[in-house]
């Protein structure tokens, strides 16, 4: 049962769930490092990014990289346009106000898409050129499986160039150590915080349609519990840590698939709870988590 | 050059600026000095747009101030330099001088200034790459001036740019601001030392308690008994 083989593909499925919670968790440390927000309604904006691009599809007959593309653009100025309407108005106001407000757009998104949408699961249908299986190197894996890691990968390395060469990513990194003093750098802070949540919402929508392409299927829930678990996973990281949200990401992406492939039946459903025992463990031993430096006074 | 009148800050409830009114003219270092809590890094704050006053104005030739966005008010030439150096730890040193420069056009005077910098702080150009958290406090302080520098400041608002530095680095910080001045930068100066910023100043407000309580050019203040006896040592 435990061959070379069957640990392979499960390595296949690690990288696969590990590179969607990495892009997650990307999106929700970067706008926690600047806002201290903790961003409630992020897992939904991987719903609608699914739905965005199961109708450029389905609807406009649109090619599957472009329907991923027009996702990402539709969510990040989706994305934008909430931080606008519903946090600027709180700068300044207490942490927990912006939290409360990321849970009630949350309930709205995921309310909304079941009134108008109904709550009726759909199908997502693959292109048989990505649903097709290549047998290599003694495996066997579909070709979305393949794209699913090329592309997050292809997406963090672009943010991490983003984050690092350009002028507003160093803002975005000054911004998340002091926004008080990068405004007294002649920088308009209004504009690298919309900057952060378009790439958070881009990010969150481009893991929705690859989640949604591996899984098959799209309700108004569906970022729910990967949004949730990639919460733990930047937590587990060290929040606010761009590299610690990836490497979160795959760590947990690994410890669940292979706690489900290694464990036996009867225990396999407690994956979930697995989850946050981990979380707790990690917690424990690193309460900043892995990479995460501690909080410097922001006073 | 800047004209504040009647300037009225609160936090919350307390009443930190009870009517603030100075004057700085182009090209002079003006010094604040008084106590702890007398409400000096209150007035910096609120002349960089941090804090909003309540009441009262803050013109900078001839315009008001008191509404814009902290990040214009930089991009006219008022460059906030802050107490306790707050150099961005986690980027770069030449991050750091990078990003106060980002909001400017004149890409070759950008160019110019960062070799002025280094040329002011060689340690900052042997230490480029390094996190500014890795730098000492001098380090840092000089960094923290630097990053000032690359804003290209017109009026350089300076707090406490000594405080917690040894002798030497003191006597290279206050260098630096008087070579500032001869190349043209209006400087208001915070400085619990208020010897070594009447020395410097031309001018200087006292205040205490959220109040300007003597004001004048620097010598005649460090000659008052009154001044001598509070903020000098007798």
């Amino acid at each position: 049962m435990v061959t070379p083989s069957y640990i392979a593909q499960q390595l296949i499925n690690a990288l696969n769930i590990g590179s969607i919670y990495a892009l997650v968790a990307i999106g929700l440390t970067v706008v926690y490092g600047i806002l201290r927000l903790i961003n409630f309604a992020h897992g939904d904006m991987m719903t609608i990014g699914a739905y965005v691009a199961l109708t450029a599809v389905t609807a406009l007959a649109m090619p599957a990289v472009a329907a991923l593309l027009v996702a990402m653009l539709v969510v990040s100025a989706l994305g934008v346009l909430i931080e606008r309407l519903a946090y600027r108005p709180l700068r300044g106001a207490p942490e927990v106000a912006m939290l409360i407000t990321s849970l009630a757009i949350s309930s709205l998104i995921e309310n909304g898409a079941t009134m108008t949408l109904t709550a009726q699961p759909r199908p997502v249908r693959l292109a048989a050129e990505l649903t097709q299986r290549v047998n290599a190197l003694g495996l066997s894996f579909a070709v979305m499986d393949v794209l699913i890691i090329v592309l997050a990968v292809g997406l963090m390395i672009a943010l991490t160039l983003f984050v690092r060469r350009t002028t507003l990513g160093i803002a975005m990194r000054a911004c998340s150590e002091n926004v008080r003093i990068t405004q007294l750098m002649g920088i308009n802070v209004n504009r690298v915080i919309a900057v952060a949540f378009a790439i958070s919402a881009g990010l969150a929508a481009a893991a929705g349609v690859l989640w949604t392409g591996k899984f098959g299927i799209v309700d108004p829930f569906t970022g729910f519990l990967p949004g949730l678990k990639a919460f733990v996973a930047a937590v587990i990281g060290g929040i606010g840590n761009i590299p610690g949200a990836m490497l979160g990401g795959y760590l947990l992406g690994f410890a669940e698939v292979f706690f489900v492939a290694f464990m036996p039946p009867e225990v396999s459903g407690y994956r979930d709870a697995f989850v946050f025992v981990l979380l707790l463990v990690v917690l424990l031993v690193r309460p900043t988590g892995l990479l995460g430096a501690h909080e410097v006074n922001r006073a | 050059m800047l004209s504040v009148q009647n300037l009225h800050v609160y936090y919350g409830h307390i009443h930190a600026l009870k009517g603030i009114s100075l004057e700085i003219n182009a090209g002079e270092i003006v010094a604040l000095i008084g106590s702890n809590g007398a409400g000096k890094t209150t007035t910096l704050a609120t002349l960089s747009g941090l804090l909003r006053p309540r009441e009262g104005h803050i013109h900078f030739e001839g315009r008001d101030l008191t509404r814009l966005p902290v990040y214009q008010i930089v991009q006219l030439g008022i460059v906030h330099c802050p107490e306790g150096r707050q150099v961005f730890t986690r980027l770069s040193v030449t991050e750091n001088l990078r990003l106060a420069a980002s909001h400017r056009t004149d890409h070759t005077n950008v160019a110019r200034d960062l070799e002025h910098v280094h040329h002011l702080f060689p340690i900052l150009a042997k230490r480029r790459n390094q996190p500014a958290g890795t730098l000492s406090g001098g380090e840092q302080q000089m960094l923290a001036i630097g990053r000032a520098i690359m804003s290209r400041p017109r009026l350089l608002l300076l707090d406490e740019p000594s405080l917690g530095l040894a002798p030497m680095i003191v006597e290279m910080i206050f260098g630096v601001i008087a070579s500032l001045r001869r190349d043209g930068v209006t400087i208001l100066l915070v400085e619990q030392n208020a010897y070594r910023a009447l020395q410097l100043a031309d001018r200087a407000y006292v205040m205490e308690t959220g109040h300007i309580k003597a004001s004048g050019p620097s010598r005649a203040l460090a000659d008052d008994p009154a001044v001598k006896a509070a903020y000098l040592g007798g």
